[in-house]
């Protein structure tokens, strides 16, 4: 097992303009890519119930020539509203760096 | 139809006001572009700028990015396109912009025709296509009716590539346009002069965020595109940075939530069988994206409303004992204010719908209520109390008597009369000014490209 945090080059997210949030997860090599898509731990589930969505909410990505495997999301709430608390997204993966893989 | 092309684009920067390097710039119009772009907007900095009408960056660093494209357009003799003028493209952005173009062009002596094109929008025009039914909610989307657009301080809409395109066929030199897709800043005049629209559309998508598709983007910078008709092969100018068939392919992802299909107005890029291909250490090929023309063209619309004027006071928390019951301290605080707002202000109209809100940073300031962690483990936290009212002189007076509120809010751990909070400021409060919220998540269905955008010219010099 290792953390998803120890696998990945980078785990980010941002908005996807003011409404959405996504999320990307990207590898350095084919090998570590294909053990964490391979694992299918990460999908559309998960991410919902790591951000208490439903999963049809969750639009879930594998993008091979990246590298990378990408979710979205609708934002908690929208940018800059009043009870916003990330005004770029940027700083809503934390979560997703503890998700084991086998 | 298969005459080789070849289209050269030189992008100054990701956004105009973010800088870029004067050397990377100019190594780029040394390989002759047919023109210069540059994107300088986004919603990322919020609804403040389409709000307030003032920019995220600086006039004076929007000024210095604009004087080294201006000059570089004008010694070249090639056109200069700016998309999303003073971050949100509204009438003030515009205005702003052209200022500081008209500033530089009387500084450096230079002469050209100047395009401004217009993207705020006229509050009758919308109420006209909203009852036409020609106004669609995207997905999420706030409720629109015409009370938000009366309620809207201000709406713009994202033109495409086509008013672009219009201005440059009416003679302008420089186009100086309000909000843009960040897109058609760079896709319109590679289309007109033969590639393939997938290719260009794939391109200006990388192209409108300047160096963001190196490897190590160690500063904002210039990038450049070379097409062919059906390719196009991109680099980093900055020599010390490089693009890799990955770090190409990983920027579709950028501030995306669909990573093989791009909506723009006129149809939409899909990635799917786009192919990255290495040309060098730093060079990269791309080939096979396509663009699907739409059935129907439609332009995405931008708009703030005002909420009310902010207040805040941020303070520190030491003391372990309240800090183990903070959740509880913080729930009677909110019950004392509430009481005291009650209380002072009763009978006054205006200080109804006041929101009150404490965030706690050191438990989950950052992610509210989708925080894991359960457990605090700072030893201390900031607490920041803000209070959002119909007036700056509410919200003052309601975070203040939040302040007191706080200081003295005694726990059973400790007898006699407590100071709680660590105040950083005297007065302790900032007056945070109007604060907005994005109103409009939505697309029209113009009569064509051109009605929403009008187009101003002024031959400078």
């Amino acid at each position: 097992m290792a953390k998803l945090g120890e696998l990945a080059r980078l785990i980010r997210s941002k908005n996807a303009g003011p409404f959405e949030l996504t999320f990307d997860i990207m590898f350095d090599d084919e090998a570590t890519f294909k053990r964490v898509c391979d694992s299918h731990v990460l999908n559309a589930e998960l991410i919902a119930r790591l951000y208490n969505l439903s999963a049809n909410q969750v639009q879930f990505f594998i993008v091979p020539p990246a590298l990378a495997i990408k979710a979205s999301i609708p934002r908690p709430r929208f940018q800059g509203d009043v009870l916003d608390s990330d005004g770029h997204g940027g700083q809503q993966y934390a979560p997703l760096i503890d998700i084991e893989i086998p | 139809m298969d005459d080789p092309v070849e289209v050269r684009v030189v992008s100054a920067s990701g956004v105009c006001g973010s800088g870029f390097k004067e050397s990377s710039f100019a190594a780029g119009l040394a390989r002759n572009p047919h023109f210069i772009g540059c994107d300088a907007g986004s919603t990322d900095p919020g609804p403040a700028p389409l709000g307030t009408g003032k920019p995220s960056f600086p006039a004076r660093s929007i000024k210095r990015d604009l004087r080294i494209m201006l000059k570089g357009a004008r010694a070249n003799g090639i056109p200069l396109l700016i998309g999303s003028a003073g971050t949100a493209g509204g009438k003030p952005h515009l205005e702003l912009v052209r200022d500081i173009v008209l500033e530089i062009a009387r500084e450096e002596g230079l002469s050209f025709k100047l395009a401004l094109i217009h993207a705020e929008q006229n509050k009758d025009y919308l109420k006209r296509r909203l009852a036409e039914g020609r106004i669609r909610p995207l997905s999420p989307a706030p409720d629109f009716d015409e009370g938000v657009i009366d309620r809207a301080e201000r709406i713009v809409g994202m033109m495409g590539e086509d008013p672009f395109l219009r201005a440059l066929d009416e003679g302008a030199d420089v186009v100086i346009a309000g909000r843009s897709s960040d897109c058609a800043i760079f896709a319109g005049i590679p289309i007109r002069m033969g590639v393939d629209p997938g290719m260009a559309w794939h391109a200006a998508k990388l192209l409108e965020c300047g160096a963001a598709v190196a490897v190590e983007r160690t500063n904002p910078d210039s990038v450049f595109v070379t097409f062919g008709r059906r390719h196009f092969d991109i680099e980093p100018l900055d020599p010390t940075m490089r693009a890799t068939p990955q770090s190409v392919a990983a920027h579709a992802l950028y501030e995306n939530s669909n990573p093989y299909r791009l909506v723009e107005s006129s149809g939409v890029l899909d990635l799917t069988h786009a192919t990255y291909e290495a040309l060098d250490h730093r060079r990269v090929r791309v080939q096979g994206s396509v663009f699907e023309p739409a059935q129907t063209y439609t332009v995405k619309l931008e708009g703030a409303e005002l909420v009310g004027y902010q207040s805040v006071v941020i303070g520190g928390i030491r003391d372990p004992y309240i800090i183990r019951q903070i959740d509880s301290w913080v729930a009677r605080l909110e019950t004392k204010v509430h009481e005291r707002v009650a209380d002072v202000m009763k009978g006054d109209k205006a200080a109804e719908g006041y929101i009150f809100n404490v965030r706690l940073y050191g438990k989950n300031g950052t992610m509210g209520p989708l925080e894991p962690e359960t457990e605090i483990r700072s030893h201390e936290l900031c607490m920041v109390m803000e209070a959002t009212a119909s007036t700056q002189e509410i919200a003052t007076t309601i975070v203040s008597m939040a302040r007191h509120q706080a200081l003295h809010l005694p726990i059973p751990e400790w007898g006699g009369l407590i100071t709680a909070v660590a105040c950083i400021y005297s007065p302790a409060y900032l007056e945070r000014g109007a604060v907005y919220r994005f109103c409009v998540n939505h697309v029209v269905e113009p009569a064509d490209p051109f009605e929403m955008f009008p187009i101003e010219y002024i031959n400078v010099g």
